[in-house]
């Protein structure tokens, strides 16, 4: 019963929190200037010739490589600082409420980023008549893909009281997530490694998993599998938070 | 209402705090001394359920920290140590947080951060950013948020850190005014604060409890307790001397001069205290035809007690 009414105090402040600062209105606005640069400049939209956002989300695993670790960095690694971390957990609050709260604000955020990048779609059905089944499916993927950064940041923002090793880390592991299954490195890799070693590694890789919702599969495995990052992240988060009072 | 049995808690190899037991009632506000490191904001921490006990029992108001920790936190109203805030947030906006979280909403939500303001007499910062107040007023704040919910038990760390005389009065007055129906722990280094608001004290030093007692019986264990202090215009310090020796452990001339002497007589230890022994002090003036000009009981002192108790090392190796 108190469940909700306790997520949902937490993930409102964590909300409010990324809006009093200018730091919100400056990520959405790189944000969508990154996205915006590379969709039509790296990406060549235009010169592709075709009706679809593939050059939109084949650059969102790089995108969110730097830009989800600095949207969760602060997650508790700032509570920790402040020592209001005191003050949350001493609430007839659960762990498992405020790590839920704090991750559901922090991905309402991206989700609101990603929102606000609809003038896109918007230009592609302008320009001319692309399946937006697909593109609906890229979002899903795009939104889950974000979903699975922030657990991972909120997880190496709970091992330190420091923003900026936070965002470190968290990088590393999502770069590792990412080339883990990158073409251009399991290429490489089967050169030296045996193929199903790099098949099982690619495995764990968001890429493998992004793919097909670019393609406009939505695979059960693969929401799967980004549910199941979350999951496991979070409960990670879970364990370092504990680890930190167990003294 | 909060039972503390047998609390340990390790840091690695260190021994924080170290088999400490203790109660407190309804009615009762509890403080506790100790010098820096002793072990206070560990217990409270504890208690408020944010550490888990490395062995023993807390239990707050009948639910066990560990195994009901939502319980027991509902109970609990707590102020840690350096009043935290969330720096972004309006004071306001911190205390409607602090109210959700506590279940409030709606009309109650909103009578209960209009109450907490008044006792915290914080009208003026209402709607400034924490970050921006100053040290009094976000440990005001913080002490806000403590009492928002009207909790029947209070863990205040160090409550008056940070205050201005006045506020540190207030203070004081609230912990005593809340005490006479609620259970609070208190931990504090002032020592007149203990005096001004406890009904019991207990004393921490390395992990360990030294001293546990009300105000008074700590004091009773000065040295200075039951010294009697007279001041005599009709002999010299050498001939009062001479006389109060045999009834004295020591004594000590505070001053001599043209308003004759004041001395300090302290009784000898496990002899007459108290009254017996002034009025011992007083039979012997007049059969010595002194004239007493003042005849005083000393109380003793608990920064004296405070020392001896938690510097026995120190006062040995001077000794
Ligand atoms: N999280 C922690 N990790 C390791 N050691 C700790 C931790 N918290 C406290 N300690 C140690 O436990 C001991 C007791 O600390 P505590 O904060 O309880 O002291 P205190 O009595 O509140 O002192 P003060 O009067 O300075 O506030 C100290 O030696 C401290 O270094
Ligand atoms: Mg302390």
């Amino acid at each position: 019963m108190h469940t909700w009414t306790n997520i949902k105090a937490i993930m409102k402040r964590e909300l409010g929190g990324y809006f009093t600062s200018p730091v919100a209105y400056v990520f959405l606005v790189i944000f969508l200037l990154l996205t915006g640069f590379f969709t039509f400049t790296v990406g060549n939209f235009f010169e592709r010739g075709e009706a679809s956002l593939v050059s939109f989300f084949t650059w969102h695993p790089w995108l969110y490589l730097f830009l989800v670790p600095a949207a969760g960095m602060r997650l508790w690694s700032e509570e920790r600082r402040l020592g209001t971390i005191e003050l949350l957990l001493t609430m007839p609050v659960t762990p498992w409420q405020a790590i839920v709260g704090k991750f559901l604000a922090s991905w309402l955020f991206m989700i609101l980023a990603l929102v606000l990048t609809f003038p896109v779609w918007i230009t592609v059905n302008w320009l001319g008549s692309p399946d937006n089944g697909v593109i609906i499916a890229g979002y899903v993927g795009s939104a889950l893909l974000a979903g699975a950064y922030l657990a991972i940041s909120c997880m190496t923002s709970a091992m330190t009281r420091n923003q900026v090793i936070s965002f470190i880390v968290s990088v590393m592991v999502c770069l590792f997530l990412i080339l883990a299954g990158y073409t251009p490195v399991t290429d490489l890799l089967v050169r030296w490694a045996n193929p199903v070693f790099v098949q099982t590694i690619a495995a764990f890789s968001v890429m493998t998993h992004f793919d097909s919702f670019q393609r406009g599969v939505i695979d059960l495995r693969d929401v799967v599998f980004f549910v199941a990052v979350m999951g496991f992240a979070l409960f990670t988060t879970g364990v370092v938070i504990r680890g930190h009072r167990a003294g | 209402m909060i039972k503390v049995e047998h609390l340990v808690k390790t840091f690695g190899t260190k021994r924080a705090v170290d088999d400490i037991s203790f109660s407190v009632e309804p009615g009762e506000v509890l403080g506790f001394l100790g010098p820096n490191g002793a072990g206070k904001s560990t217990t409270m921490r504890v208690v408020t359920g944010f550490y888990p006990p490395t062995s023993g029992r807390v239990t707050v108001g009948g639910f066990d920290v560990v195994e009901e920790p939502i319980a027991a936190k509902r109970l609990i109203g707590y102020l840690p140590e350096n009043a935290p805030g969330y720096a972004d947030m309006t004071v306001h906006g911190f205390l409607s947080f602090a109210a959700e979280l506590r279940g409030l909403a709606g009309d109650s939500k909103k009578k209960a951060i209009y109450k907490a303001v008044e006792t915290c007499m914080l009208e003026g910062v209402l709607y400034q950013t924490i970050d921006t107040l100053s040290k009094g007023y976000k440990h005001r704040t913080c002490l806000a948020q403590s009492i928002i919910h009207d909790p029947g038990i209070l863990v205040l760390d160090e409550p008056t850190d940070g205050l201005d005389p006045n506020q540190k009065h207030e203070v004081r007055a609230l912990i005593k005014r809340m005490g006479e129906r609620k259970a609070i722990i208190f931990s504090t280094h002032i020592l007149e604060e203990v005096e001004a608001a406890c009904s019991r004290v207990i004393i921490i030093d390395r992990g360990k409890i030294v001293a546990n007692g009300t105000p008074a019986e700590l004091k009773a264990r000065s040295e200075l307790a039951g010294a009697v202090r007279i001041s005599t215009r009709s002999a010299s310090a050498a001939a009062l001397n001479e006389k109060l020796t045999p009834f004295a452990k020591r004594t000590e001339v505070l001053s001599e001069g043209a308003g004759g002497v004041a001395m300090r007589i302290y009784p000898v230890a496990g002899h007459s205290r108290d009254a017996e022994f002034a009025a011992s002090i007083v039979e012997l003036a007049q059969r010595e035809n002194w004239k007493l000009d003042e005849i005083h009981i000393e109380e003793g002192r608990l920064d004296e007690v405070f020392r001896s108790i938690t510097l026995p090392d120190t006062i040995k190796r001077a000794a």
